[in-house]
């Protein structure tokens, strides 16, 4: 499904949404909980949920590891500059290392920024990043024309990404 | 953290089920009780070993835009824009990283046209290009961060 694909959200989904994007309840019947927060039955909330979900308007439920607080301090953004014919290819196979958590195909800005794949490498710190990032260049041979990793080097801002952009 | 917590955060990385007592089904996997998955699920949230539990929209398609940008900043003029660009609600996320292209932030807007606006706002504002960089094509194996 295209990610321009946009699903009908009626005003039931978008309050379920407003309930549950900060959290699943953490109750013994959490899908119980919102249906008592939304004013519906939890049927109804079950089915919207599961209706979602298929749809992919929820990418998965389930839990966010915070790699940084697991003792994975190093955390490179790498990005790629491999053929536009190739892209799709190369990005699977990355995607597909356990060490990597996101790979996306973006655009080009030439000539200052000729990088058009990007890949969240994770590891215990940076050197171990390093190994990982030569092990994907050894991975994609010929297709990598020139790569980089960047490193943060601090948080500016760090807000959920919030529906109804209320404050955070 | 013990066992059971590394084998809830590799496990819970999958899908979490969808029915009337879902910590009921997965503790039973675990070997422990309904309240003491929960109560885990708690501390992990509360220590931070999680940053979120539950479901996680996909931005897009909900309706809203969402975008990586990226600018390029002489460092005398690095605090000046970020105070600047910060203060853009749209901005989600904001990160300094080490290389020319040294300010990387998230835009996410109410809708797609959105992003655009707010893109040249900020170029206006604070007088350098903005990169856009929004994902052409997302190559989403599932998380699988094994502990």
């Amino acid at each position: 499904m295209p990610d321009n694909h946009q699903a009908q959200l009626d005003e039931l989904d978008r309050e379920i949404i407003l309930a549950t994007q900060s959290g699943l309840p953490l109750t013994p019947q959490p899908y119980h909980t919102v249906a008592e927060q939304v004013g519906c039955s939890t049927d109804e909330v079950m089915s919207r949920m599961q209706r979602m979900l298929d749809d992919g308007i929820i990418r998965r439920i389930g839990a966010v590891p915070n790699h940084y607080t697991l003792g994975f301090r190093g955390n490179g953004m790498t990005v790629w500059d491999v053929p536009d014919e190739k892209v799709r290819e190369c990005g699977q196979k990355i995607g597909a290392l356990d060490y990597v958590s996101h790979a996306y195909h973006r655009p080009r800005h030439p000539p200052e920024w000729n990088y058009n794949l990007f890949a969240m490498v994770h590891g215990k710190d940076r050197d171990e990043v390093m190994i990982k990032v030569e092990k994907i260049a050894e991975l994609l041979g010929a297709d990598n024309r020139g790569h980089e990793v960047l490193f943060s080097s601090k948080i500016l801002k760090k807000t959920g990404l919030r529906l109804g952009g209320g404050p955070n | 953290m013990d066992t059971i917590d590394r084998q809830i955060i590799n496990q819970l990385q999958n899908a979490f089920p969808i029915c009337d007592r879902p910590y009921q089904v997965m503790a039973e996997s675990f070997g422990i009780s309904e309240q003491e998955l929960i109560e885990r699920i708690e501390q992990m949230l509360e220590q931070k070993q999680l940053s979120r539990f539950g479901p996680m929209y996909h931005a897009e398609r909900m309706g809203g835009g969402l975008s990586l940008c990226a600018m390029r900043l002489p460092d005398d003029q690095f605090d000046r824009v970020c105070e600047q660009v910060n203060s853009f609600p749209e901005v989600a996320h904001n990160y300094a990283r080490d290389h020319k292209f040294n300010m990387w932030f998230v835009l996410a807007t109410e809708t797609p046209e959105r992003i655009e606006e707010v893109l040249q706002e900020i170029e206006a504002v604070t007088g350098y290009p903005v990169y856009n960089m929004p994902k052409k094509e997302e190559f989403f194996i599932g998380l699988k961060f094994e502990l």
